[in-house]
């Protein structure tokens, strides 16, 4: 029964763990070597994974706090300030990726792509954000990536990874966004790009809302055209995205039905209350 | 650059991973039928007149591997040499699968553990990284822990079978995997799971080496197999 089923284990316990400390005084078979070996090399590469996921946080938290300065952007008089502010920001991210990238000399980008990823998607947003506040259009991949190939000069290295790889592949290295990576980070600009159109409003900026739904209708068709030949993600985003583009549209709408009847400075006072209401639906984005 | 032009290049680069994917499907497909054949020709031993033909049977699978190998060599053209892990999860599971068969085949040839080394040669990949389409630790991992199921299974049936000492070996064999196990830090992850159920291979296996104790059956095996305890 299972009295004899018990005592057998307490017979048996000590005695197993007798075996292996004579096991330890042999020299240990190759069945425990090798698996020695396993463990520094699966330590090492979970010890890189979360080296890789801290820094994928704090690229996120400094991206988001990119963003919320530059949502200050409309508002402020001193605009030119806050722009270069978020240079200065992003330039800090910027640090942190090429961290990233020294972590990934030699490795697949690929193995470690579920640590960063959601980094990269929140650096693409930031950065994609002040592209448009600068020049009122999308940033491309290409120039994303360009402006994320490291040199060893710029500052002094110290780390050892770089002094072995520097006769190989000299002083430069890169990390590139994916395409989704990418498509991912470009799906949550619209988010952003849709509460800078609300709050402009507030601000009694007429002109803004029309050029941003313009610009939100040219990214939600290039998301239909991509449809579901894209990761699963993408495409879940497309209704987040459509959601963002209907509320600027609604807004567009309403400056133009009601523009023509409210005095101007009374605007404002609509749509801070219509701002409210968004939010509170949207919770956090 | 407009903003549809760059998304039909997004597109366009989509549509080529979608091809690719598609591609390393296929083989994978492929893959499988093959695992799937030799796990057939392999769960012969469980019965009771497949224990005097291992060694005819592992030939068999041997051939097999062949197989295998062309269809590694194939697969291993569809795809970037250097993007192995992009598309790893389309092979994770077969290559587990055939790591494991390779585990077992070779455990009935020399009852001893396959390196990791051995099954690539075996499957006709490479060990390392480096040098091209490898097998990947986890995935190995991942195999031998499956076959540690199969031995506890394999314990029992041979009890059934008549042989007493075979039992034995497993036992000896399945502890010092334990212990093997137990000198890596897993992380939470699906490897960390199926470790979880290696105790319960090793509960089974104690279990059968008892009954065979109590009852006096293992001396009996002893003179046979030339003193295990």
């Amino acid at each position: 029964g299972s009295g004899g089923f018990r005592k057998r284990k307490h017979d048996n316990f000590p005695h197993g763990q007798r075996r292996e400390e004579k096991e330890n005084l042999n020299p240990p078979s190759a069945l425990m070597t090798s698996f020695k070996s396993f463990q520094l090399e699966l330590d090492t590469r979970h010890d890189k994974y979360e080296r890789l996921v801290k820094l994928s946080r704090d690229i996120t938290i400094e991206s988001k706090r990119t963003i919320f300065l530059l949502h200050r952007f409309t508002s402020a008089p001193n605009g030119e300030e806050i722009l270069s502010e978020s240079e200065v920001k992003l330039d800090a991210v910027r640090r942190k990726i090429k961290q990233v990238a020294q972590e990934l000399i030699g490795e697949d980008m690929y193995q470690f792509h579920r640590a960063i990823s959601p980094g990269l998607q929140e650096y693409v947003e930031a950065v994609s954000f002040q592209y448009f506040i600068k020049t009122r259009s999308l940033i491309s991949v290409e120039e994303i990536n360009k402006q994320l190939i490291f040199t060893a000069e710029d500052r002094e290295e110290t780390t050892n990874m770089t002094s072995n790889s520097h006769d190989k592949q000299p002083h430069t290295w890169s990390l590139k966004v994916t395409p989704v990576d990418y498509l991912l980070g470009v799906a949550d600009l619209t988010g952003e790009l849709m509460r800078l159109c609300i709050s402009s409003v507030g601000n009694g900026d007429i002109d803004t809302p029309f050029e941003l739904s313009q610009f939100l209708r040219q990214i939600y068709d290039g998301f239909t055209f991509i449809g579901n030949t894209g990761p699963y993600e993408v495409s879940k985003k497309l209704y987040t995205l459509k959601q963002s583009l209907a509320k600027v549209e609604n807004a567009c709408y309403t400056l133009k039905v009601r523009g023509s009847e409210i005095p101007k400075h009374m605007l404002a006072d609509v749509f801070s209350t219509k701002t409210e209401l968004i939010d509170q639906e949207e919770g956090l984005p | 650059m407009s903003v549809s032009e760059m998304f039909a290049a997004l597109q366009g680069a989509l549509g080529q991973d979608q091809d690719i994917r598609e591609e390393i499907r296929k083989v994978v497909q492929a893959l499988e039928q093959t695992a799937r054949e030799i796990l057939t020709l392999l769960q012969g031993v469980h019965q009771g007149p497949g224990f005097q033909h291992i060694p005819k049977k592992c030939q068999k699978a041997r051939e097999h591997f062949g197989t295998v190998r062309t269809q590694m060599e194939s697969l291993k053209t569809k795809f970037p040499a250097d993007q192995y892990y992009r598309f790893h999860e389309h092979w994770r599971f077969v290559l587990q699968r055939l790591v494991f068969l390779a585990a077992f085949v070779v455990y009935l040839e020399s009852e001893t553990l396959v390196t990791r080394e051995a099954v690539a040669e075996i499957l006709g990949i490479e060990a390392d990284r480096e040098r091209g389409f490898h097998l990947d630790i986890e995935d190995y991992l991942s195999g031998i822990l499956t076959l540690a199921s199969e031995l506890a299974r394999l314990a029992v049936n041979s009890v059934t079978a008549g042989d007493y000492s075979r039992p034995l070996r497993i036992s000896a064999f399945i502890n010092e995997l334990d212990s093997g196990f137990r000198l890596l830090n897993l992380k939470n992850d699906s490897l960390r799971k199926r470790y979880d159920g290696l105790k319960y291979d090793v509960k089974k296996i104690e279990e059968v080496v008892y009954d065979l104790s109590i009852r006096g059956l293992n001396k009996e095996a002893t003179v046979g197999a030339g003193g295990e305890k």
